[in-house]
Parts: C-alpha cells; structure tokens; sequence
C-alpha cells in the first residue's frame, strides 16, 4: 500500500468511489468544487455516473431518487449550498434513503466567505431540516480519517438506511497530505437493497420511497421506529479519541481541523510542566457523551475550541452536566485560531478553575 | 366469456379520494392502462408530487417514490440514471411542475432525461383549497385572486408546453384535453407515445392534460367540463409542440 499526496477533496471523490459509489449528482461552489471536478473524470473510469444538476436542491433530490432506486449516492457541496439541501435531507431521513452528503463548511451566515469555519456544526448535528430526524455526522480531523470515513460512510448509510454526513471544512478540501487509499469494494458484494424502486419485476409486493404519514398514529409510529434506530446508531457507532486521557487534569475538546491546532498547543503546554489533554469526537452525531462521564472524575476542567461562537460547545456542556467546569474559546467567520493563542486560553482556564477551587 | 370492462393490472383495488367529477381517476386509469398494454408494470416506477395527486402510490400498482413539491423530475432523473431499464414516470399538477418546479422540469427536459412526466394543469391549486395558480386565467377567481387574476399584478399564466418546445431535449410534447370521450381517447394515446418515446430512449417525453377542477371552481363537473372547452382551451391549445418524428 504506497502513500499518495492528494488534495483533500479530491481523496473524498477517489474514496467514494473505492467505497463503491457510482452516482454522484452536484452543483459548484467553493471550497469543494475539487470533489465535482475530480468525479467528473473519475467516474467515466468505473462506468458511473456524474451529473451536474441545476441546483443544490436539485441534486439532493436527484440522490433522494437514486438512492431509493438502490444505488451507492453521494453529493458534495458547502455551507449555502448545504442549507439549500436541507428540505430534500428532511425527505431522505424520513423515507429512510441511504446516501452519503459532504459538507465542506465556510463561513456564514448568508454568502459568508469562503474561509474555512466549524459554524454549520448546529445544521448537521441538530437537524437543518424540519421533522424529528437525526443524520450521522462524521467529522475527520486530517485527510487519511477523511479518506477512511467517506469510505465507511456508505456502509454505515446502507446499513441503517439513513443518510450521512462527512463534515470537513475549507482547509481540509484544499490542504494536502499524504493518504493510503482502501481497496476498490467489489460491488457484487454490496448488500441487497430489497425495498428499493427497481421496477417489481418479480416481486409479490410493489416498493415505496415515501415520507407521507398522513393518519397520526401511522405517523407516530413511524418516528418512534425511527427514534429506535436512532439510539441504535447511538448505541453502536458512537466513536471518539482521546490523548493524554491517562495523565491529564485539563483537558482540550474540539473535533476536525481545529483538533489538529490544539494538538500543537497541548506539545506546547506539556514542554511547560502542565498536563493537559484532548477529547476528540469522531462522530458529532451521535455525540460521544460517555466519554465525558469517565473523565469527570480526573479532569478539573475542559476547555472546549471551535471555529463557531460556540455550536459544539453546547453538546459539550449537556454532556457535562455541570459535572466540572466547561470553558469555551472560538474564533469564527473564516479566522483559524492560532495554536498560541490556543495555549494561552487554556492556561486562563487552569487560572480560573485553579481560583475556583 | 369475454370481459368488455375491467381494472387495469396497473391499477390497485383502492378507492381514490379525488372529488366527484375530477378527472384525475380517468387519467390514473388510461395511464395505468398504458402501462399494461406496453407491459410496462413490471419495470415502471413512479414519481408523486406535491398536490391532489399526492397519494397517487396508492394508486397505481407498480414501484413507486414520493417526491418533494416540484421536485419530481429531478428524482425521477435520479431513478432513470440507476435503473435505465426502468421505465420512469412522474405524475404532476400544476402548481407542483408550473410553480415551484420549473427549474426542475426545464432542466429535465434540457437534458433530454429519457422520462415520462404526465403533467394535470387545472389552473388552480386544488388540494390547498383552491389558490392561484401561474396556470390561472386571466380574470379568474381564486381564494388568493378574489377579484379575478389581474395580469398586471401577477401576469399572464405560463404555457408550460410552448416554452419546454424550445429545448431540443424535449422531443414529444403534446397538449391534450379529458372534457370529452374523443379527447381522452386522444389524451390516452399521446400517454401511451410519451412512455414509448422513453422505451426508444429518444428523450424527455411530457404530455400536458388540461383538467378541470369541479371543487375549487365552484362548479357542477358538467359545467367544469364545459368551462375547460369554452376558457381553458382558447388560451392552451391542444396538439403536439415537439414530436418525436422531428428528432428521428
């Protein structure tokens, strides 16, 4: 297995398409426009399909109707673009279509900027969409965890027939690293899509791709089934790392981008005598709540980084519950925090903890 | 015995809920009878919208998706391009594919996606209780127009025909009428050519029925029948715009 130095979003386009995804429907903007690019001509390769389609809600119903017709889907798009897919999620996660949707954030509101930011963290995790639903949400934090949860991402879709985010940001789609690509996935070997709209062909029984419930009881039942598959993705794939968690009495919590930032910090704060550490969540929904209850105990305070105003940090206080204290440092609109600046917030909350106790 | 009348295959044994006197179950019904006659059911899958037509998945007997409003072309183009062996149609009114999915159906039709799209313009919409339409005729009262459409303040209706017939994508288009026995039998075969047209592989295939609306217009199904010739049609008129003999 040689090592490739690829562009972040194009080692998204190349794992999608290991992963078995042969139908990709999109529409530009910046920062991701690589990932439609880069399909355009690898698809061709593999006898997939490529489709630039109107609109940003255009495609997400294109990969709502593809998905339901049983394929392997992905559409790729950032922050404006996102919010615009929004109505047609809230159709996928209600008929229950697999699908793998990449959100390469900038900042907003509105048009924003096109620097990178973590300010769309509330529209994946909480629901853009309206309706009680939740979508698995993963957030890499360099480019090879990048290649390897694009890559899951369609199994974990097919396998609770929901759909799934891939949340990176402006820096990631267009920063390089060296990456091991996974291995081309035999298509014969993925799993039978029996309820897709195929056509009936042979079937007794005709399929359905439907979100409509319109007598309440069939409508409640139908979220409360959804509700118990939710607590199973919950109880099954909820996934985080931490470092230093043996030693450290402080701990750092950020996820993507910015954990690679705080890493750096922690190097700089541990050279100083302190021990602190970092509770990295992989997968942002389901959030890892749990890993904050076996920390409490030995942890005198988190702080909590983002490149929002505080988005993450509200999941981080919830899963706390008060237990220690939760500080919260963030810069946000396309600024990148700065590792010193990192270390220094952290020392003000050794500070202030410090005082407290 | 030879049975003279009968349930298409394509059809379920549900009772529809359309209002008395619409002319939605004549639609269903021919369409499913293409359907059968073209053997099509094993491989047909449909596309809902968003309007009266809504529950149409109860309605015929074949695989079926439910679409966001407007958005029907674009998952029945998601379907096509999975299963190109499928024979793939959307079932719309008009404030679904006139209104909010006009970018939708133009660009399917750019394309040229090889669908079916059976397209039911009554000028009103109807499973909201009645409101303008872009299809409503000027002058006609709706719960929104209550002084009658005024083309100064909202325009003259959209003539969804005429403007895809610019797009060589479009290869059959055709306007067709069900106020009368002679015009659904036309409106049946310009069904039945339109899945044809997608079983060559020629192109996007749409065939506009102009509709009425007994309920929301306040009227007896007779005199709606009768307003469709003396109103709708001088302003659609009936015949094909595109036809696939063009393009062969």
């Amino acid at each position: 297995m040689s090592k490739e130095l690829v562009k972040g979003n194009e080692a998204v386009g190349e794992a999608a398409i290991r992963a078995g995804c042969r139908y990709f429907f999109g529409y530009p903007i910046t920062p991701q426009n690589e990932i439609p690019e880069y399909i355009s001509a690898r698809m061709p390769e593999v006898d997939g399909v490529f489709l630039q389609a109107e609109s940003e809600v255009a495609a997400i119903n294109m990969v709502y109707g593809a998905g339901g017709a049983g394929g392997r889907i992905m559409t790729s798009s950032s922050s404006p673009g996102i919010s615009l897919k929004q109505e047609g999620i809230s159709y996928i996660a209600g008929a229950e279509v697999p699908c793998v949707i990449v959100n390469m954030i900038r900042g907003g509101p509105g048009l924003g900027t096109i620097q990178p930011a973590q300010s769309d963290y509330f529209q994946a995790t909480k629901g853009g969409g309206h309706g009680d639903y939740r979508m698995i949400v993963l957030g890499p934090s360099n480019l090879q965890e990048l290649v390897d949860l694009t890559y899951e991402a369609f199994d974990l879709a097919d396998r609770y027939r929901n759909p799934v985010m891939v949340l990176g940001d402006g820096v990631m789609g267009q920063m390089m690293e060296p990456v091991v690509f996974p291995e081309m996935r035999d298509l014969d070997e993925l799993p039978e899509k029996e309820w897709a709209t195929t056509g009936r062909g042979q079937r007794d029984e005709t399929n359905l791709i439907n979100s409509l419930y319109l007598d309440p009881q069939d409508s409640y039942e139908h979220n409360m089934r959804l509700a118990d598959k939710y607590a199973r993705i919950k109880e099954n794939e909820t996934r985080f790392k931490t470092l230093h968690a043996d030693d450290a009495e402080y701990m750092f919590v950020a996820y993507g981008t910015v954990a690679r930032i705080v890493r750096k910090a922690i190097e700089s704060l541990r050279e100083e005598g302190h021990r602190v550490g970092l509770l990295r969540p992989i997968t942002l929904w389901p959030f890892p709540d749990e890993a904050f209850e076996q920390l409490v105990e030995q942890v005198k305070g988190f702080l909590t980084v983002e490149m929002s105003t505080g988005q993450m940090f509200e999941d981080v206080r919830l899963a706390l519950n008060g237990a220690v204290p939760a500080e919260f440092y963030g810069t946000t609109g396309g600024i990148m925090p700065d590792y010193r600046d990192v270390a220094e917030q952290m020392k003000k909350t050794m500070d202030k903890v410090g005082d407290a106790s | 015995m030879k049975a003279a009348f009968r349930r298409p295959e394509s059809l379920t044994d549900v009772q529809t809920h359309y209002c008395p006197g619409c002319v939605h179950g004549i639609v269903h019904r021919i369409t499913a009878e293409v359907i059968d006659e073209l053997d099509l059911q094993d491989r047909a899958v449909g596309v809902a919208s968003v309007g009266c037509s809504v529950l149409a998945y109860d309605y015929f007997d074949v695989d079926f998706q439910q679409a966001a409003h407007g958005r029907a072309p674009a998952v029945a183009t998601g379907i096509k391009r999975v299963r190109p062996d499928a024979s793939v149609f959307t079932y719309q009114g008009d404030g679904d594919l006139a209104s909010i999915g006009t970018a939708e159906i133009i660009h399917a039709a750019m394309r040229g996606e090889k669908i079916t799209v059976i397209f039911i313009n009554n000028a009103i919409y109807g499973m909201t209780g009645g409101q303008m339409a872009p299809t409503t005729l000027r002058g006609q009262k709706t719960t929104t127009s209550p002084y009658g459409r005024d083309t100064e303040h909202s325009g003259d209706p959209i003539r969804v025909c005429e403007m895809l017939a610019t797009l060589p994508g479009a290869v059959y288009l055709e306007r067709t009428s069900c106020h009368d026995a002679r015009h659904i039998m036309q409106t049946k075969r310009a069904i039945k050519k339109a899945f044809e047209v997608q079983e060559k592989g020629q192109g996007f295939a749409m065939v506009e029925v102009v509709s009425n609306c007994p309920t929301n217009w306040g009227m007896t199904p007779r005199e709606s029948l009768e307003w469709v010739e003396e109103n709708m049609i001088p302003y659609y008129p009936l015949g094909e715009f595109r036809s696939p003999e063009e393009v062969e």
